[in-house]
């Protein structure tokens, strides 16, 4: 090589370094919109005369974060390794009606109820998985002929809520430490964890690369089949998890909660916000968090302004557009470069 | 332990189909230790199959794998790996959006206390790279950002990074510059002397003569015969391969008289990678680019095409100064672009071979219906597409067939301008001569072209004059017929040329 060649070499990396450090990742980008929504927010309840950013209001974020955060964190897992859950959203309500079932009122059940619960979800994860790897149906399908079977089985068994929980486990539910909710302590760490498991573990690094491509994973020697099982288990435990929560807070488990609330839709739409390639091989849970903000922050700002519903979701809409197609721009000007 | 000589790997009557198609018909192989074996035969002879069997990606449908004597069966490239084989495939296998050091560890990455040990990993990559003399990638960088030569040297780092026993290579040199290619065999007798079996596929005669000790060659899938390059000619070798004798000759170059109108000029060119750019391109003849990887080459060719383009400067195109900001405009004046990275830039893998002959056609051009089959045929034919029909999907498409797809979309259309970079990579030596053919035909129809090429002999023997590159400039122009050295001198910034 000669050395004139290494010179250029050198010279244009130095260039693309710097531009790295300015370049707005979609993370970034994710939190920069958060706090600008944050500041239009609090000028627009402002002028209404109320106030978006007091105590309650912040609280009302992130309680309204907890449980949505939880199952879209999950659901970043898959969307990394290239699959996709539907029926996260049934599974929310499966698994609060396991756990308050199981508990029925007595303290001594609280344990075994939370891990039926998280076991039951772990199934229909390892289902889910099967059924995309082994059987090779695509997600898509995958995922929603699940998410029927589930909503068979709740529509045949249950027309309401059932299930009671013991008082001591409501603490879940409505207890803080100092200003902090339990539960948004909880959605964090289950947040904390992905994120470890995603950037540092080994398993981790294969969900990337599942997804950037199988092929190249496969011929790399990475079990794939593996890769993606483990991920449909991870996001349905997290669901569970989000189900279990729930019963705390409904102190009974409810079929529909988790439907009702469009958890399948709006988790995937909170990904995807947060920056993650819904093709798969990039994107991450830190993102996510911020897309999770940002839809309960917009719900919240349209509370405080009592604006109705179908306008709310017209702009919940936009807002997921425009996001990808920035995040698609960037990536083209990256390409071109 | 394994002594120089000894048999590593035994392949015995190996056959493959796909769905029914016969790709492999009793292949049989012997590997030794600090040999170098070649593997040579047309595109769709059935090499890179024979190494995805050896790698674990397909299964055989019978023959016998025999690692060290004892028979083995690998369900998955994992297997294979753990047998102590590394293969560096054809097409890239690096994720675009992970880092170098992420691609070459990914499915062994190191751990520590429970995680991924990230430094280590760098580190280490880093430390291949140094050995290989390439300081100029950076372990942390995203694939995405290097250049397609770049990220052949990050395939063969990943392959070392194995520690094998056995290394496979197919067509390691394809995206390789000359210089680099040097490279490469310095890194082949370092793995010689440590008693690795290597396993050599490429389409150029020169570096399987410097390099193997014995050539295998395959035929349609059957196996030719096996024999000691020393014993062999490359006459002999073409024979076994194409099964008549080829001439080395380059079609005939340009009379003045064959010589057009300008179609294509540029003067005082530049952008980001490149500067004061000058030359005109006339009707009728082959310009061709030289310079190393790096040098602007393909940058001049990007920014023509509308992908990056000039920002200082004039384009003409048949003397009116054009701005070609996209390539939908370039191909809307009749410039044709064959991309050096085919499988990124050239191809859509999933679409047969008539849709992405057609694709520019159906995309760009407005009016006039797409050709008609019996046309498609035609070109397919002169570019010799081997495949079982214009409906394959171009990723089960042998290597070299796929280039010559990336052709035959560009012919579909008709171009006044043609750029080629790379044109015959990866491309059989049969087939390579009816590429260069085919080119001079075009030229000779009107069409003026413009070649960039890594390989001299391919590049002096075609071009009607050479402009040499150097640091994103034209350090040079040569007249036909100019000797390697002239070229290489101008290129590396030492020689002087006559200065056009
Ligand atoms: N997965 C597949 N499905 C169907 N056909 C395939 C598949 N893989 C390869 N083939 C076919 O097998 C034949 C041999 O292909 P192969 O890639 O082994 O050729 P090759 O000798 O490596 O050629 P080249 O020099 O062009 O790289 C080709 O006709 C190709 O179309
Ligand atoms: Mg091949």
């Amino acid at each position: 090589m000669s050395v004139v060649h290494e010179k250029i070499e050198l010279t244009t990396g130095a260039t693309r370094r710097r531009a790295r450090r300015i370049s707005l990742t979609p993370t970034v980008t994710v939190y920069l919109a958060l706090v600008a929504l944050l500041v239009a927010g609090s000028v627009l309840v402002g002028l209404n005369g109320g106030v978006l950013l007091d105590q309650g209001g912040i609280l009302n974020i992130l309680t309204r974060s907890t449980v949505l955060g939880l199952v879209a964190v999950g659901q970043t897992i898959v969307i990394i390794t290239g699959s996709l859950d539907l029926s996260v959203a049934y599974l929310v309500g499966l698994c609060s009606l396991v756990a308050a079932q199981t508990m029925a009122g007595s303290d001594g059940m609280i344990v075994p109820g939370v891990l039926l619960a998280l076991g039951v979800a772990a199934v229909v994860g390892l289902v889910n998985g099967l059924v995309v790897t082994v059987l090779k149906v695509n997600a898509f399908i995958a995922t929603l002929g699940v998410a029927l079977i589930l909503r068979g089985y709740l529509e045949q068994n249950y027309t309401g809520p059932a299930g009671s929980v013991p008082r001591a486990f409501q603490h879940l539910g409505f207890d803080r430490v100092g200003p902090i909710p339990i539960g948004v302590l909880l959605m964090l760490l289950v947040a904390a964890a992905a994120w470890f498991y995603l950037k540092r573990t080994r398993p981790g690094y294969h969900t990337y690369a599942v997804g950037g491509d199988v092929d190249v994973a496969r011929l790399s020697g990475v079990r794939t089949g593996r890769t993606i099982v483990t991920a449909h288990v991870l996001c349905a435990v997290a669901a569970g998890l989000a189900g279990v929560f729930l019963a705390s807070r409904l102190g009974s488990g409810a079929p529909y909660v988790g439907t009702d609330a469009g958890y399948d839709l709006e988790s995937i739409a909170a990904v995807v916000l947060g920056g993650t390639a819904l093709a798969g091989g990039r994107g991450g849970v830190v993102g996510t968090i911020g897309g999770v903000l940002i839809l309960a922050t917009l719900d919240t700002i349209f509370d405080d302004l009592a604006v109705d519903p179908f306008f709310k979701d017209v702009v919940r809409g936009i807002v997921l557009i425009v996001a990808v197609a920035l995040y698609a721009r960037r990536k083209l000007t990256r390409r071109s470069a | 332990m394994t002594a120089a000589g000894d048999v590593v790997v035994r392949l015995t009557g190996i056959t493959k189909s796909f769905l029914g198609v016969p790709v492999l018909r009793g292949v049989d192989l012997e590997l030794r230790a600090g040999e170098v074996h070649a593997l040579m035969g047309e595109n769709g002879a059935g090499k890179s199959t024979l190494l995805k069997v050896l790698a674990g990606v397909h299964r055989p449908d019978s023959g016998r794998v025999e690692v060290d004597g004892e028979p083995v069966v690998f369900a998955t490239p994992r297997d294979a790996q753990a047998a102590g084989i590394a293969i560096i495939h054809q097409e890239f296998t690096l994720l675009e959006h992970r880092t170098v050091a992420e691609n070459v560890y990914l499915g062994r990455e190191p751990v520590r206390r429970g995680q991924v040990d990230r430094r280590k990993m760098e580190a280490d990559t880093k430390g291949l790279l140094d050995w290989l003399g390439e300081e100029g990638i950076d372990p942390a960088e995203t694939v995405t950002r290097l250049s397609v030569a770049q990220k052949q040297v990050v395939e063969i780092v990943k392959a070392l990074s194995t520690d094998a026993r056995v290394l496979a290579m197919d067509e390691p040199t394809a995206a390789l510059a000359d210089h680099e290619v040097e490279l490469l065999y310095d890194l082949v007798d370092r793995l010689r002397a440590r008693d690795i079996a290597i396993l050599y596929v490429s389409h150029r005669m020169r570096e399987v003569f410097d390099l193997s000790k014995r050539i295998t060659v395959l035929k349609d899938g059957a196996f030719v015969t096996t024999a000691l390059t020393a014993e062999l000619t490359s006459d002999q070798l073409v024979r076994h391969m194409v099964g008549r004798s080829l001439d080395a000759l380059y079609p005939d170059r340009a009379t003045p008289g064959e010589l057009g109108d300008v179609r294509l000029a540029l003067r005082g060119a530049g952008n980001a990678r490149v500067r004061g750019i000058t030359f005109e391109l006339r009707a009728g003849e082959i310009v061709g680019v030289a310079g190393l990887q790096g040098s602007g080459r393909s940058a001049i060719a990007r920014a023509i095409w509308g992908v990056e383009p000039f920002t200082t400067g004039t384009l003409e195109v048949d003397g009116v100064t054009r701005r070609i900001t996209d390539p939908r405009a370039a191909v809307r004046l009749g410039i044709g672009y064959v991309t050096e990275d085919r499988k990124g830039e050239g191809l859509a893998l999933r679409q047969s071979i008539r849709d992405n002959a057609l694709l520019v056609r159906r995309a760009a051009l407005t009016g006039g219906p797409g050709r008609r089959k019996s046309d498609l045929g035609e070109l397919l034919k002169s570019v010799a597409v081997v495949a079982r029909g214009e409906h394959q999907e171009v990723r089960y498409l042998s290597g070299g067939n796929q280039q010559k797809v990336v052709l035959a979309k560009w012919l579909a259309v008709g171009p006044r301008v043609l750029v080629v970079d790379e044109p015959t990579r990866g491309i059989d030596v049969g087939a390579k001569q009816a590429v260069h053919r085919l080119l001079r035909e075009l030229a000779r129809s009107g069409v003026a072209i413009l070649m960039i090429s890594s390989e001299l002999p391919e590049l002096i023997g075609m071009s009607d004059r050479i402009l040499v590159v150097h640091e994103g400039a034209i350090a040079g122009e040569l007249p036909a017929g100019a000797g390697e050295e002239a070229v290489m001198g101008l290129a590396t910034g030492h020689g002087r040329g006559e200065v056009a």
